[in-house]
């Protein structure tokens, strides 16, 4: 008998002991590396708020329960958007975090939208995101990019830093005016940053010897390579996000070009790259998110925490870890999950996290500033990824040319 | 640029053409249409990268080992999946399209989305008309070359190649004839299969592998036999040079319009098709036979 009501008492617990938990699904690639990193960031947050007791809500303690989403989003959208469907129809999920290729987010978005579902960005950099949150505020309230900055700041960040590396061009080169190849792969997204290039580089007294835009998935480019060599590039300014990434860093080795590559390159803030690479791609240098640097208080202990777990140094998309802690804190002080108290709360806080100091503009953009959002530049040497940008955060360390 | 042009178009024609020749064999000799070709070119990739920087076994045994593992594969899926669908063209192409997409789940289930770098095995660049070229490229034109003329011997200097030639003119006659020519056709996907694989393996350290590797090349491939003419060999290897050449003027003439080397390439199949439908070696292969 004892048994029988035991058992009752336990079937009518279970809902209770459900709901006790807030369900966030992890969107992103899985199969990809850049899945891996919002799902291991994702999974760092979670045990340490439960481990802690867990999220306290309105004076209630709840645990944080993650739901792993494959979006698929590399290779297909429409896989997105079920995967999306998915997680708010069937998984009943609380809020939505990660998205990675900027397509696929912006589809993914209308379905959040859809569903009044606090959806945190992390790994999308396209305008339009935070631009539809301008122009309809209602609908699109419920978005915010928590990481990267949008695309037009990290063209912000990407001139600054090629300020600084055409200073020591011209100092260690004895020239006035850098020479500049723009190697910027096929993309709806490097139209702005092209077209911004070429507008101020002559400002910035460097000149433009030309504009190569293979396919973002091409797996040669030396007949572009051998071209740049031959307009007598000193900087190969790089806006790439396939594969051709990794195709241009070992190219350019293999070559023994002369030339420094800086911009974007996503496949080298990979730590991967170096060995994809074959070793070839020396100082190949790239914007990034994290390195162990005091870019805020909470980098270096979440650098090593995450190496000691994954045993790899993490990339952008693990701020889903500073998403969670940010979702934590929102529902904390404003001691519940509504999604709308929780909007206007993150629209007024500056968090900090271990990628940024986040503060929000009424696009619910990241505010950009060096050294708070900006993100950090960083070069591979040797088989190692070293920090050189910002020169005033506390661990960066020189930026090398090619012996000449 | 000229020098630039020439040297370029070269190396990369060699790539394709090293790439053509086994997909010439399967596809425009034996009319065999295996899509999932390409595939084995990217399982050869993953074979040789995994023994070489996993398994730590040397550049040649590595090699060999995976060019003999693929071809073994091969020859499992002809009995399991072409054989039997062998007198049905749209059928084998449904089949192996299948095949193909089942081996990148696969490689993408055990190796993830990951782009890997395979190391060369010769190290260092050579200086050709003040142009730099890495010594594994002019290795692919090296194996290339081989390759074209191990196959040319193949088909018309052994009674295999024969029966090979004779089974693509005509399957029922040569059947009558007394060839068993289901075991002709196995052996001319292990054999083409085995050349895709050594493509594999000698192409990868300039590529990255990836489980998508195959699908680029399939296209590429696709136009350069049909271009060069079906069945002939010759016709496969100027066809890649072609392509080469115009991906390389491409690059050079029209620097923005990089991306375009692939459509404009196309567009030269199509037009040369156009003028010629039979490509550019066709008519020549036939009255040879």
């Amino acid at each position: 008998m004892h048994r029988v009501i035991l058992g009752v008492i336990l079937l009518l617990a279970a809902p209770l002991a459900l709901a006790q938990t807030i369900k966030i699904a992890i969107l992103g690639p899985m199969s990809f590396v850049q899945g891996e990193h919002h799902w291991n960031g994702a999974e760092m947050a979670r045990d340490e708020i439960n481990k802690a007791g867990g999220v306290s809500v309105g004076g209630k303690r709840r645990q944080i329960e993650l739901v792993r989403a494959d979006t698929n989003e590399i290779q297909s959208v429409p896989d997105a958007t079920n995967a999306i469907e998915r997680v708010i129809t069937r998984d009943k999920v609380d809020f939505l975090i990660g998205g990675f290729r900027s397509e696929a987010v912006l589809a993914m978005q209308e379905v959040a939208m859809d569903n009044k579902k606090l959806f945190l960005g992390v790994g999308a950099a396209h305008s339009k995101l935070g631009l539809n949150v301008e122009q309809n505020y209602d609908r699109y309230k419920y978005w915010f990019r928590v990481s990267p900055t949008k695309d037009v700041d990290l063209a912000r960040t990407l001139f600054a830093v090629l300020n600084s590396i055409g200073q020591q061009i011209r100092t260690d080169l004895k020239t006035e005016t850098p020479k500049v190849a723009i190697l910027a792969e096929k993309a709806v997204w490097t139209e702005g940053l092209v077209a911004a290039a070429q507008k101020n580089l002559p400002a910035m007294k460097m000149e433009v010897v030309g504009l190569w835009q293979p396919s973002a998935v091409a797996t040669d480019v030396t007949a572009e390579l051998s071209a740049i060599d031959r307009a007598g590039a000193q900087i190969v300014f790089t806006m790439l996000s396939g594969p051709v990434g990794i195709s241009v860093g070992r190219q350019m080795g293999e070559r023994g070009m002369k030339a420094v590559a800086w911009g974007i390159n996503v496949e080298g803030q990979k730590e991967e790259f170096w060995q994809a690479a074959a070793g070839k791609a020396q100082f190949v240098s790239t914007l990034d998110t994290y390195s162990e640097v005091e870019y805020t208080p909470k980098t270096i202990p979440f650098v090593r925490a995450y190496q000691a777990r994954f045993r790899k140094a993490p990339t952008y998309t693990a701020a889903t870890y500073d998403a969670i802690m940010l979702l934590k804190d929102a529902i904390e002080k404003v001691g519940s999950t509504d999604a709308d108290l929780i909007v206007a709360y993150i629209e007024k806080v500056e968090h900090v996290g271990t990628g940024s100091v986040a503060t929000f503009d009424k696009r619910h953009d990241l505010v950009w500033a060096v050294g708070k959002t900006s993100g950090i530049a960083v070069q591979w040497q040797d088989g190692k990824k070293v920090p050189f940008w910002p020169p005033n955060v506390k661990g960066m360390q020189p930026f090398k040319m090619p012996a000449r | 640029m000229l020098q630039d042009i020439l040297v370029t178009g070269l190396v990369n024609g060699g790539v394709y053409a090293l790439l053509a020749i086994g997909f010439s064999l399967i596809f425009g000799v034996a009319r065999i249409v295996n899509i999932a070709h390409t595939a084995f070119y990217m399982l050869a990739a993953y074979c040789f990268y995994t023994l070489l920087t996993k398994g730590g076994v040397g550049f040649a045994l590595a090699g060999i080992t995976a060019v003999v593992a693929v071809t073994l594969l091969s020859l499992v899926c002809y009995k399991l999946v072409i054989e039997p669908v062998r007198e049905h063209e749209s059928a084998v192409l449904i089949s192996t399209i299948a095949l193909g997409l089942i081996f990148q789940e696969l490689m993408l289930a055990a190796y993830g989305g990951n782009f890997l770098g395979v190391p060369s095995a010769i190290e260092g660049v050579v200086q050709v008309l003040g142009v730099s070229i890495p010594y594994q490229r002019l290795l692919i034109l090296i194996v290339a070359a081989l390759m074209l003329v191990a196959t040319w011997f193949f088909l018309h200097r052994t009674r295999l190649g024969l029966a090979v030639r004779a089974t693509a003119n005509d399957l029922e006659v040569a059947n009558l004839m007394g060839m068993n020519v289901h075991r002709v056709a196995m052996a001319t996907v292990a054999i083409s299969v085995a050349l895709a694989a050594v493509a594999g393996v000698v192409v990868s350290p300039v590529f990255v592998v990836d489980p998508f590797m195959w699908l680029a090349p399939l296209v590429t491939m696709l136009a350069i036999v049909v271009l060069g003419g079906l069945g002939s060999l010759k016709g496969s290897v100027i066809g890649a040079l072609i392509i080469g050449y115009v991906e390389a003027i491409t690059v050079f003439a029209l620097p923005a319009g990089a991306y375009l080397k692939g459509a404009v390439a196309l567009l030269i199949m199509v037009i040369v098709l156009l003028v010629r439908p039979e490509g550019l070696f066709g008519v020549a292969f036939e009255e040879e036979r």
